[in-house]
């Protein structure tokens, strides 16, 4: 992973002391809310309903051992033991104190970690594949150029007021497993025709109150004019999106009121004066940070088909975890290992402080030292040989880590909702729960097959809601909780936006509610057809029809 | 008097900014001025014989290309932020900096606040006039506030032009 030299040490290094006198200046009354707000939000700190959170940023989701073992650190010593992994790939500490936060983010940057920009109106963490740089479908390694867009990012000066939020995505595998093109920006790494590499761009995804799955405005982007493209799109972006309104300040509002093709021309037009300026990308620049990047120190092995195909045969809850929570890997006789956070009865993606620390033993045990956050709020170690997946096994059942739910229904995404959060208008987490206690029979949920139900407790979408293949967003009807389902969205490649089923459902019904809607998925399902294909295939009045059935 | 930051040091302010509806009639001939994009829209001729310096301000929804041509008319740009969480003259700055290589004083008025210093200093204000209830001297703090800086902007080309070891 990308280790900080004396520069990068000081740009943390600063902003600590920055925010120690912010926070100071505050509480002396020098800074009325008003003013300190969107300087607290852009480090990371939002006032709760019960106590400020503190999102910590985890660039495109990457963490090493020290730094999971000073996150449990922070989870004990200023947090009631638990951390929450966020759907950007970041961490979020639910019960901090803000007089601690200055002290929280020194302790931070001992371990080359930071809050930098993960509220409020400017450029967030680009994320990426959590498995990037071992998948076994990857064309381009995305990590150096996340580092490379991080950098240009952090402290933009011309872009720390934007009229709204900002987030870049970048994938390079065949499939997209970074949801780019539900971003402001999304990045595919590409080659043309001459082998060079470049990117495509997509701009104007995103989720929210208003979602639209993102247009190409750039099919080939030369990889020397990345900073100074992405500096002209922000430009426009940054002079020309609304400001008047916030629910219409997305660059989505601008690019879909412009036209994707005036977009483009006005970017276009922009970046002439600004392409083979300072900020074209050098070689030499692309090779330093991809160095931090290149291969760790693999061994030659052959894959263990034969042997693990025997231990299957001995083990069906082995062989049911290794069908669902370890995926290709691109050397043989490796593979990468997700850690599900989603056992039934936790909040989906809380993790306690013992766990990071196990965590750091084990990714230094089993994978290099590293792990990596997934958007789906789970933990990746990447690069574990396949001979030690047995024992590796056995170690996470007794941890908690090896629920073998992962792409199944229980494998819910879900934000903190109502029960933290003072932006929600339902609660999330008990949904999530009732849901997974329906499921919880694992033949039946592997029946099932690969589904995604993600859970957002109101229109900001952070739980995604839009892009599940079930979607459930928390309402208020008259000052009562209500949730409203979607059916048909998806994250991947030929991303789609689900359609509403219908008037929403009382908070005790809706795991019956899931349940007619998987009925009728098994009754109409031909074959191996997974759940999105089946409803793509008979559209959404067969489900609508069981719900809505008189007798509901 | 109000006082400003001018090239990091706090001075007293010379200059008069007319509101947006000012008119010619009763202009001071000598004083310093910083006239709306209104007034100099409609009377850049009789602005530009007068004795005093001239300045113009635009305001948040007001573009740099307008001025672009008239440029060297200008002692001083003044870039109003009706808000502090509005940043279009950011890139107003730069634009003026960097692309039109405007030489003068652009100055920061409006909800001009020291946490938002460093950012302007690095697109291209060199003035900041300081919002009244404020102290100035506290805000110049702010003009330091970082020792590095990744990416290019007015002042400087990007780190990875720069960096060394």
């Amino acid at each position: 992973m990308y280790v900080y030299d004396q520069y990068d040490q000081h740009i943390i290094e600063d902003r600590v002391r920055q925010f120690r006198d912010q926070t100071r200046r505050y509480l002396a009354g020098e800074l009325s809310e008003e003013e300190f707000r969107p300087l607290r939000l852009q480090n990371g700190l939002y006032i709760q309903r019960y106590a400020p959170m503190l999102r910590v940023a985890v660039p495109y989701g990457l963490l090493s051992s020290p730094q999971l073992r000073k996150l449990a650190r922070i989870a004990r010593d200023y947090d009631k033991g638990y951390a929450h992994i966020s759907t950007r790939q970041n961490v979020q500490f639910n019960w901090p104190e803000l007089e601690d936060v200055p002290d929280i983010l020194a302790e931070l940057a001992t371990v080359q970690m930071h809050a930098i920009q993960t509220s409020g109106n400017c450029i967030r963490n680009t994320t990426t594949d959590q498995f990037a740089g071992v998948a076994h479908d990857e064309l381009v390694d995305p990590r150096p150029w996340c580092e490379i867009i991080r950098q240009w990012s952090t402290f933009h000066p011309e872009f720390a007021f934007l009229p709204r939020k900002f987030k870049i995505a970048v994938n390079g595998a065949v499939g997209d497993r970074a949801a780019i093109e539900v971003h402001d920006i999304g990045l595919e790494a590409v080659h043309n025709g001459a082998g060079e590499l470049g990117f495509r761009v997509s701009v104007g995804g995103g989720l929210g109150r208003t979602p639209i799955v993102g247009t190409f405005i750039n099919e080939f982007l030369p990889w020397q004019h990345l900073l100074t493209y992405l500096d002209a799109v922000l430009r426009v972006y940054n002079r020309y999106g609304r400001r008047d309104n916030k629910f219409k300040a997305r660059i989505k509002i601008l690019v879909k009121a412009l036209t994707p093709e005036v977009f483009a021309e006005r970017v276009n037009a922009e970046w002439a004066h600004l392409k083979d300026g300072p900020s074209t990308l050098t070689e030499a620049e692309v090779e330093r940070v991809s160095r931090c990047f290149v291969d760790p120190a693999y061994r030659l092995l052959e894959d263990q088909e034969a042997a693990l195909a025997r231990l299957d045969a001995e083990h069906p809850g082995f062989a049911r975890w290794r069908a669902r929570n370890v995926f290709a890997h691109k050397k043989p006789g490796y593979a990468a290992v997700t850690l599900s956070l989603k056992p039934t009865g936790i909040a989906p993606g809380d993790i306690t402080d013992k766990q990071l620390d196990a965590l750091a033993d084990l990714a230094e045990r089993y994978s290099f030292g590293e792990v990596r956050n997934s958007h789906q709020q789970n933990v990746i170690l990447a690069d574990v040989e396949q001979a030690r997946l047995f024992d590796l096994w056995g170690e996470l059942r007794e941890l908690g880590f090896a629920t073998p739910n992962v792409g199944l229904l229980t494998d819910i995404i879900c934000c903190p909702g109502g029960d933290y959060c003072s932006l929600a208008n339902a609660k999330s987490i008990p949904i999530a729960e009732a849901i997974q206690r329906r499921f919880e029979d694992l033949d039946y949920l592997f029946d099932i097959g690969e589904l995604d139900l993600n859970i957002s407790g109101c229109m900001n979408a952070c739980g995604h809601h839009h892009i599940g293949h079930i979607g459930i967003l928390g309402v208020d009807k008259k000052g009562a909780e209500f949730y409203q389902v979607s059916l048909g969205g998806s994250a991947g490649r030929d991303a789609s936006l689900g359609q509403i089923l219908g008037p929403s459902f009382a908070q005790e019904d809706m795991a019956e509610v899931i349940e007619k809607i998987i009925t009728v998925y098994v009754e109409k399902r031909v074959e191996d057809e997974r759940f999105i294909d089946t409803f793509r295939r008979i559209g959404i009045e067969p489900f609508k029809e069981r719900v809505y059935a008189a007798n509901h | 008097m109000q006082r400003i930051i001018k090239n990091g040091q706090v001075i007293d302010e010379t200059w008069h900014l007319l509101d947006k509806d000012a008119t010619l009639e009763g202009l001071s001939n000598a004083d310093d001025l910083i006239v709306p994009l209104v007034l100099w829209r409609e009377h850049a001729h009789a602005l530009k014989v007068r004795d005093g310096g001239l300045g113009i301000w635009l305001d948040s929804d007001e573009e740099v290309e307008e001025i672009a041509g008239d440029l060297g008319h200008f002692k001083v740009i003044a870039l109003n932020f009706p808000s502090f969480v509005d940043g279009r003259h950011y890139s107003s700055a730069r634009l003026l900096r960097e692309r039109y290589g405007y030489q003068g004083e652009i100055r920061a008025v409006g909800d001009v606040l020291r946490d938002q210093l460093f950012f302007m200093q690095r697109c291209g204000f060199d003035a900041f006039a300081i919002r009244a209830d404020r102290d100035p001297h506290d805000a110049l703090q702010s003009l330091q506030d970082f020792s590095v800086c990744y990416q290019a902007a007015a002042d400087q080309p990007p780190l990875f032009r720069r960096r060394q070891g």
